[in-house]
């Protein structure tokens, strides 16, 4: 139900798309209003979130630990993954967001017969990679349409995600990659009974949305064959804040670009935040230095306490009996 | 006490899922699994709000008038406090990367206790009540209404987390969910919802200073058993102080070790080494616990129970504070002591009285774990030691939680075990250091009520226990937490028959030639020690 759900919203937003440009023709809606809203909700709605995060303190120096702790000279502190400093800490988060050091640490537990079985589990970790690492490399590849002239940094990019020449246009084969990997983080959800268990709308909705984006670009590019310099022209009007319409570029231009509307407007209010929480992420962001540094809560506060004359006065006799020193005779 | 199943009954579950969502799965309480509700007199002598007496099996909690109100209220003050809880809430994909690292969904299966949904039994009340697609979409997006019966789920689970912390290891994003059970605990308790378990030893500790509740005579008496035995095995009477001002060290151990086998064997090996190396210490009775119960109802009661130990290192004018082998104790003293109670600018930076090695780590809060002590004497050659003494023994060691997750003590106790017995082996790599599997019994869960509990989620650490004994006849589980002394000899009788559990520092005692002492022919427990040159079975 919840799959399905989420892929009729994928589809009922194509269609609106299709509809408003290819019958209602309102291509400055769909070319220039949406885009321009979905950037300022994305872009605001980011921010309000992050600021809601930072306005919240971290108390206390909550550091998972995940290697040997500064301690004495001569044991080797694993300097990365329980940190003293900031350094440390700057290669541990380097290492979780650009590899997903963590996610590789995974294992999967099996039950035989009255054994636990742990064996490795390395498909989830190199499934996002190749996601994450293809939705960057796409994201850096349509600067081209965004910036004139085009640096040779992209153009570079470019060669390089198409050097198996195949194909006209040329493959890219982050295409491919980002295609097989939400595949993949799609049917592990549907296909492994406890995964389809946590599942949610807010998880099948963005794999498909993300999929449907990738599916109208790729549509676009290789087989109807959108006029790129048209969409060039577009862009490139929105960028410099004198937009224009054109009506030679295809209807599947407009999908694309209202689906990755879409997500840009679901992005701030959505999981997919997570893109900014893991940079604040406590137990991976503080070095474990709170023994050598005091690590201080702003609003740490006085509680009543049960002082040491409160309990001589109350076990004084029995104190005095054992010989134990006492401040009142 | 419910009848314990049998073994093979325990292991019937599959990490198979229902047939229902888990919204419509309603909590059930099963005997075995759950604690006795707080009574009335622990609450009160804590003011805490709503004290009563209750059972989790009455239908009605007597929850208070307004208990919704408070929640969302605590929720939103709690959010505004901790910034943990508010993107723990948020940023969660449910990848599941989570799911079968914990010790208690591999032991029961109960899909609940998949951290990620014991998380989401909160998210979708966070999700209902402070962001707008729940509450425009509600059940769409995620949320759920806040219902007593959500409250009952909560207390349910939240009471079936020992916030381990080993999701939070796997996890991309390092949620934790020991910070999300610690958030649900705090909110229980603005109702007056806590186990019995828990209230007990906390009103305890308030007043007489320690969770099993000694008093100041008790605690001597209990010692002075320990001397006797001592007196027994090395033929030396020693005398260590209580109370006593002016001393250079304050000990604060975890009061289990005070109290009851196997913990006072451990106790026994701190008094021994103190007493080869003459040190100038002093035990308190009334800061008489390293541990902290406080810390499983509320941070307020933990930082309050916390307290008393800087409050009596001052009274006492000592330089600085050692600490026994205990392991929430060691996350609290690492991460949360000097923030709550410091700073502790009364007391000196450590330094070792026997080495002069400056404890560089323990620079701000001025107190030092006693395997960091005791591996920097050892390595400085400082300790006699005749580790045949332990050959009887072939040996297996469990990180425990809060020391490997919560502060990356990993390498000491090793370094130490390995120069005090010849037999030491390793459990499969998945199961120590930062990976390593719980007791099961921790946060507050070791009652005998929930003994099934208890059984199901000490059962992947049985399991790799099982592991080392099955392939190199391991029989001791070392380890260096009061919890796992108490929880481990029932867990280790019903899963892995033969295996004894013994604090480090009663190995070291074992090994330890002490000066002046007899010839040893009995180890701590008063049992023969292995004749000379002659190997354990294997």
């Amino acid at each position: 139900m919840k799959v399905w759900f989420s892929l009729l919203a994928v589809i009922i937003l194509a269609l609106t798309a299709w509809v408003g440009v290819e019958i209602l023709h309102l291509n400055t809606l769909f070319g220039i209003i949406i885009p321009y809203t979905a950037i300022a909700v994305f872009i605001g709605g980011f921010i309000i979130r992050v600021v809601r995060w930072g306005k919240s303190p971290v108390p206390f120096c909550i550091t998972t630990t995940c290697g040997q702790q500064q301690s004495l000279p001569w044991i080797k502190q694993n300097k990365i993954e329980n940190p003293t400093n900031t350094w440390g800490v700057i290669w541990r988060m380097v290492l979780e967001v650009t590899l997903f050091r963590s996610l590789f640490r995974n294992t999967k537990t099996e039950k035989i017969e009255d054994k636990l079985v742990f064996g490795s589990a390395q498909w989830l970790w190199f499934g996002s990679l190749v996601f994450h690492w293809s939705m960057l490399i796409i994201l850096l590849r349509h600067l081209r349409f965004f910036l004139n002239p085009v640096p040779g940094l992209i153009i570079g990019l470019e060669s390089l995600d198409s050097f198996l020449q195949i194909g006209v246009p040329l493959l890219y084969i982050t295409d491919v990659l980002l295609v097989a990997a939400l595949t993949y983080l799609f049917l592990r959800r549907v296909m492994i009974p406890n995964i389809k268990y946590i599942s949610q709308i807010a998880d099948y909705f963005p794999v498909l949305l993300l999929l449907g984006i990738a599916a109208s670009g790729i549509l676009g590019r290789y087989v109807y064959g959108v006029d790129v310099a048209a969409v060039k022209e577009l862009t490139m009007s929105l960028v410099s804040f004198k937009p224009t319409t054109s009506t030679t570029i295809g209807t599947i231009f407009y999908i694309h670009i209202f689906l990755v509307s879409s997500l840009a407007v679901y992005f701030p209010c959505s999981k997919l935040m997570h893109a900014g929480g893991i940079f604040l992420s406590p137990t991976r962001n503080l070095a474990n230095n709170s023994r050598i540094e005091r690590y201080i809560n702003p609003w740490n506060y006085e509680v009543e306490k049960h002082h040491y004359s409160e309990y001589e006065d109350e076990f004084r006799d029995k104190m005095r009996k054992v010989g134990l020193p006492l401040e009142k005779e | 006490m419910a009848k314990l199943p049998k073994k093979d009954e325990l292991l019937q579950h599959k990490f198979d899922v229902p047939k229902t969502d888990w919204m419509d799965t309603p909590v059930e309480f099963k005997p075995g699994t759950y604690c006795y509700g707080a009574k009335a007199k622990n609450l009160e002598i804590v003011n805490f709000p709503n004290a009563r007496d209750w059972s989790p099996e009455d239908e009605d909690w007597k929850l208070p008038e307004d208990w919704k109100g408070t929640i969302i209220e605590g929720i939103s003050d709690y959010m505004s406090k901790y910034r943990s809880f508010r993107l723990f809430m948020d940023v969660c994909v449910r990848c599941g990367a989570c799911a079968d690292k914990c010790h208690f969904y591999m032991g029961t299966g109960d899909p609940k206790n998949m951290p990620v949904l014991r998380a989401e039994l909160m998210r979708s009340i966070y999700k209902r009540y402070f962001t707008t697609s729940g509450k425009v979409f509600g059940r769409l997006a995620g949320a759920r209404d806040l219902t007593e019966d959500v409250i009952k789920e909560w207390w349910y689970y939240f009471f079936q987390c020992t916030e381990c912390r080993r999701c939070s290891v796997f996890c991309p994003y390092g949620i934790d969910q020991a910070e999300i059970t610690i958030m649900g605990r705090e909110l229980l308790n603005l109702l007056g919802l806590n186990t019995d378990w828990i209230s007990g030893p906390v009103a305890n500790c308030y007043i007489k200073g320690n969770h099993v509740g000694m008093e100041p005579q008790a605690i001597m008496s209990n010692i002075e058993f320990m001397i006797d035995d001592i007196e027994t095995i090395t033929g030396k009477r020693i005398n260590p102080s209580f109370n006593r001002k002016g001393a250079e060290i304050l000990f604060v151990a975890p009061s289990g070790d005070l109290f009851a086998e196997p913990g006072i064997f451990t106790c026994m090996g701190y008094l021994m080494l103190f007493e080869q190396l003459g040190l100038d210490y002093t035990m308190s009775t009334y800061a008489s616990e390293g541990g902290n119960f406080g810390f499983f109802t509320s941070n307020e009661m933990a930082k309050r129970l916390n307290a008393k130990i800087y409050a009596e290192a001052k009274r006492l004018g000592v330089k600085w504070i050692l600490g026994g082998e205990c392991g929430h104790m060691w996350r609290l003293v690492n991460q949360y002591m000097d923030t709550w109670n410091g700073p502790a600018d009364f007391l000196e930076e450590p330094i070792s009285p026997i080495t002069g090695t400056k404890f560089e780590n323990a620079k701000s809060t001025k107190m030092v774990h006693i395997t960091e002590f005791t591996a920097d004497l050892i390595y400085h050659n400082k300790l006699k030691l005749d580790p045949s003494r332990n050959d009887h023994l072939r040996i297996t060691y469990h990180d425990s939680c809060n020391t490997s997750r919560g502060m990356g003590l990993l390498e000491e106790p090793r370094y130490i075990i390995n120069k005090v017995c010849n037999n030491f082996f390793e459990m499969p790599e998945e199961t120590i250091r930062e990976k390593t599997l719980c007791c099961g019994s921790g946060s507050g869960l070791n009652a005998g009520e929930n003994m099934e509990l208890r059984l199901r989620g000490g059962f992947p650490r049985a399991n790799a226990v099982k592991y080392v004994q099955e392939n190199h006849g391991v029989n001791v589980l070392a380890n260096i937490c009061a919890l796992d002394r108490a929880s481990f000899p029932s867990l280790m009788d019903y899963w892995v028959p033969g295996v004894e559990v013994m604090g480090v520092h009663e190995l070291v005692a074992n090994a330890l030639v002490m000066d002046g002492e007899i010839e040893r022919t009995l180890d701590l427990r008063c049992e023969p020690l292995p004749e000379k040159g002659v190997k354990s079975d294997v």
